[in-house]
């Protein structure tokens, strides 16, 4: 009995052991993959034009700047502005009405993380757009500003989850010591819980800063997709993913198809860097 | 074995004959009988108004057929049905040299289309020359005032290099000038439709069979585009609509650009803004 038991256990540890390294190879291997099919442009020497030169193909530039900075600048916007309503919500959610209220608001926010971004997309075509274009009279609503808005709605619901999570883990007679000393709920907020969960807030900033960045959709229906460096938030900008989605119906042996891998391998290591952020703040936690 | 036909044998043949000829030329349709499998097709955005209605009627006839369409614009058709993902792909321009050769493309042009310059319907600016399209275009002009409209920016919209309506905009319209890195970017003929029924100031360009009510076209050196102008060759700026098989077209595709360049799909092809090129 004891060694079916034992046999068992083995073959389970085989099963998910052999899942867990295939997904590692995989990740890898896209890294590998990319870097392989990346090799025809460094060869040639180009790397460093394309990581400084405007995007021109029809003078023979091909320059990823802008897109680099345009996916830069949606995602912090993104994260600036969803920042402080999770970080609210999460605080009502956990602390303030955690009976049905609290639990309601979280049920409706993990029903938002099944939205499919395009739906967002759409909103923000139809609702968001015609409403920054005239708030400011200025080009043609489709912007920075536009896209981080809506991304700051796509992304809450990663933050806000990861918040309860962390605020979850402050011990609860830190939180009865404060309402004991007769201590409000702003001062509750920011000197026993921040304090205590800032590496879990941290772990959620990162991730949901990984997910704006990586978000296709958004950024290619409402950003503009403009090739130039954006000069405020109003200007419309291409992030990275939309200009990949957008190149990869040119010609396979063309120069700018052959860039996007050099696009998908920036992506693959400014998302890698958060990640790898992300698990230094997350075991601080523990 | 020798076979006697008395007379009213042949009446009954003959009758026969007049008759499924009768049946045969009343649809087009008929090549589809007994047809089964899946059809897919990729690639230009302008093609897909006559493509859903060719597939609708297709489906509608033989439930058996399924038909999927899918936009990319005429780079992703080329490259789609070059690779074997698709049984056909769209483009809105002749494939290149190298990719007819690449591929083994062979080419079908099943329609005529103009490409026309675009504004929201509230603009009151719907006349340009050539040259200002180009200035525009190139960021020099970048105020409606200018144009004599109201003092808002001009929010050009533009496609991506793969996009066959780009190509011949760009070629005949803007006679390969310059487009500026401001311009806004869509992925599609509907996507850029959309855009500038959305925005007043917005100029872009769209396949002559997308203008509707909610597009104002714009007259370009007095010449409005249009079915009637793009088929007198008054308007320049047309194109080939092109559906592309790898090697000869076979099965399914065959038959479906046969149906294309029949009497009935020929009158779709008007239908939905086109010019019939039979």
């Amino acid at each position: 009995m004891g060694q079916l038991m034992r046999h068992k256990e083995n073959i389970a540890r085989i099963i998910f052991s052999s899942a867990a390294i295939s997904s590692a190879v995989l990740t890898l291997s896209v890294l590998g993959f990319m870097i392989l099919l990346s090799l025809p442009i460094m060869k040639t020497g180009m790397l460093w034009k394309i990581l400084t030169d405007p995007w021109a193909p029809d003078h023979g530039k091909f320059g990823i700047p802008a897109m680099i900075v345009g996916t830069f600048y949606i995602a912090s916007f993104s994260l600036l502005i969803s920042f402080p309503i999770s970080l609210g919500c999460s605080f009502f959610i956990q602390i303030i009405r955690p009976d049905s209220p609290g639990r309601f608001l979280k049920k409706l926010v993990q029903l938002m993380t099944a939205i499919p971004t395009v739906i967002y997309g759409f909103i923000g075509i139809f609702l968001l757009v015609p409403i920054v274009r005239e708030m400011f009279s200025y080009g043609s609503g489709m912007s920075i500003l536009s896209a981080s808005l809506m991304l700051g709605i796509l992304i809450s619901p990663t933050m806000v989850l990861f918040f309860c999570q962390s605020f979850a883990r402050v011990p609860k007679r830190f939180l009865n010591a404060v309402d004991a000393l007769g201590g409000t709920s702003f001062q509750k907020l920011f000197y026993v819980i921040l304090p205590h969960a800032w590496p879990g807030v941290l772990t959620g900033l990162v991730l949901a800063f990984g997910r704006a960045m990586g978000d296709t959709m958004i950024a290619l229906m409402i950003s503009g997709n403009s090739v130039i460096l954006p000069s405020s938030i109003l200007d419309s900008a291409r992030t990275l993913t939309a200009h990949i989605a957008m190149i990869i119906a040119a010609d396979f042996d063309s120069i700018e198809f052959k860039t996007i891998f050099i696009c998908g391998g920036v992506l693959y290591m400014m998302t890698s860097c958060g990640i790898l952020l992300a698990r230094v703040s997350d075991r601080k936690q523990h | 074995m020798k076979i006697h036909f008395s007379l009213g044998k042949w009446v009954i043949f003959i009758a026969t004959i007049i008759l499924t000829a009768g049946i045969s030329s009343a649809s087009d349709l008929d090549a589809f009988k007994g047809e089964k499998g899946i059809l897919r097709i990729s690639g230009g955005t302008a093609h897909i108004p006559v493509m859903k209605e060719a597939a609708k009627r297709i489906m509608a006839f033989n439930s058996d057929i399924q038909i999927t369409i899918a936009g990319g614009g005429s780079g992703a058709g080329i490259k789609q049905v070059g690779e074997g993902l698709v049984n056909i792909g769209n483009s809105g321009r002749k494939a290149t040299e190298t990719e007819i050769a690449k591929y083994g493309l062979s080419i079908y042009k099943w329609a005529i289309d103009g490409v026309a310059a675009v504004v929201n319907p509230q603009n009151t600016v719907k006349k340009l020359s050539v040259k200002e399209l180009q200035d525009i275009y190139a960021g020099n002009i970048t105020n409606w005032k200018a144009l004599g409209g109201d003092d808002r920016s001009v929010n050009i919209y533009t496609r991506d290099k793969s996009s066959g309506t780009r190509e011949v905009f760009w070629k005949k319209a803007l006679g390969k000038g310059d487009i500026s890195g401001k311009a806004n970017f869509v992925a599609s003929n509907g996507a850029m439709k959309s855009a500038v029924t959305n925005d007043p100031y917005a100029l872009g360009y769209v396949s002559v069979g997308y203008i509707d009510n909610t597009v104002a076209p714009v007259t370009l050196d007095n010449v409005t585009p249009s079915l009637a102008t793009v088929k007198t060759g008054d308007y320049k700026v047309a194109r080939g609509l092109f559906s592309n098989t790898k090697g000869e077209a076979c099965g399914l595709a065959k038959k479906f650009i046969e149906y294309l360049l029949s009497p009935e799909g020929q009158k779709i092809v008007g239908e939905k803004g086109f010019i019939p090129v039979k």
